[in-house]
């Protein structure tokens, strides 16, 4: 099953549209004709999943198990789960980190580049891409009606392109849950 | 026991919070088997749940005859109330704009088990009601639901059915 993905972005000055096709190629999701600037985004999504120093994020990630006060059960909670949880997350960005090694490299040679994801690490980019979007989103405070809005154009703005971050790995994502219920 | 050391370790995986005394094994022997198992109860009232079971087996060697009678075994049973047992307890799963729809149906899935339909609906009820309360029953289970869940990035809460 392959998909095409055609992004067009533009600033005041400049428009512009990028593609990727991504495909299940037996046991690897295969995202070839990799335009330098998604292979970007692509490489920042473990960074992006790091919700160190952004309180709301940190929040957003690590939310309470009860609402109300339950503050001697949150606190176990939060010493004995919390734990567990940011091993969990970090082994998902980790192995998303190895597998984005294909694209290191200088920028010239980023050009229509192809990466090979292994389907077994399908979990591990699901739960990192994910990481990646609640970051972000609560970084930027996204309203939902922000991110309802998958053709919000231009890209003007750090705001803007985060934006557009958010709703491309949410593309990913999708591909990624297709595949595995196929 | 060996045997209550290792429960101890699985409920300690499954359960946090609470100050309830570990799982309680006991074997009496001879020829009276007595086993017991309780799990609570909670100085908050969480968890209360008992079963206890009295088997008798009683052996009788007739030397004469060269036999031996094995009596029917008297199984005597005691059972709480569902309010003692304590079962309503809830996870709750609230609406979140990040997830996407279909990523939080394959949660529910592989979570709970639940076949593609109910996990859908589980899912709208979120997303139109705002939250769905995707399971009820014992506390300790509910904890280990919710921490999944948190392991999945979705809003999850532990609540008190009522």
């Amino acid at each position: 099953m392959c998909s095409n993905c055609t992004v067009t972005f533009c600033s005041r000055h400049w428009k512009k549209q990028v593609d990727m096709d991504i495909c299940r190629r037996k046991s690897v999701i295969e995202i070839s004709e990799l335009d330098p600037f998604l292979a970007e985004l692509l490489r920042q999504i473990p960074a992006s999943a790091n919700p160190d120093g952004a309180p709301a994020a940190e929040q957003r990630i690590f939310s309470p198990p009860i609402k109300g006060k339950a503050t001697e059960f949150c606190a176990e909670w939060k010493m004995y789960v919390e734990p567990e949880l940011r091993r969990l997350f970090q082994s998902a960005t980790e192995t998303v980190a190895t597998d984005l090694e294909q694209l290191n490299g200088n920028e010239k040679s980023l050009g229509n580049r192809t990466l090979r994801i292994p389907a077994k690490h399908s979990d591990a980019w699901l739960s990192a891409l994910n990481q990646a979007r609640i970051v972000i989103a609560a970084k930027n405070k996204f309203t939902e009606n922000e991110l309802n809005d998958h053709c919000h154009s231009p890209i003007g703005s750090r705001r803007d392109l985060s934006l557009f971050q958010v709703n491309f790995y949410g593309f990913l994502q999708e591909f990624i849950l297709r595949e595995l219920r196929s | 026991m060996s045997a209550e050391n290792s429960s101890v370790t699985d409920m300690t995986k499954a359960h946090i919070g609470g100050h309830r005394p570990p799982l309680q094994f006991e074997l009496k022997a001879s020829y009276v088997s007595l086993f017991g198992m309780s799990c609570g109860p909670r100085r908050d009232g969480a968890c209360l749940a008992q079963i206890k079971e009295v088997e008798e087996i009683t052996l009788v060697s007739n030397e004469k005859a060269g036999t031996i009678t094995t009596a029917e075994p008297t199984i005597e049973k005691e059972t709480q109330s569902e309010e003692e047992l304590d079962l309503p307890w809830q996870v709750v799963v609230h609406n979140d704009p990040v997830n996407l729809m279909s990523y939080v149906t394959m949660v529910f899935q592989r979570v709970f088990g639940y076949p593609r339909e109910r996990a859908e609906r589980h899912m709208l009820e979120v997303h139109h009601n705002g939250r769905s309360i995707l399971w009820s029953g014992m506390r300790e289970r509910a904890e280990l639901y919710v921490q999944q869940l948190h392991g999945y990035l979705l809003l999850a809460t532990l609540e008190k059915a009522g």
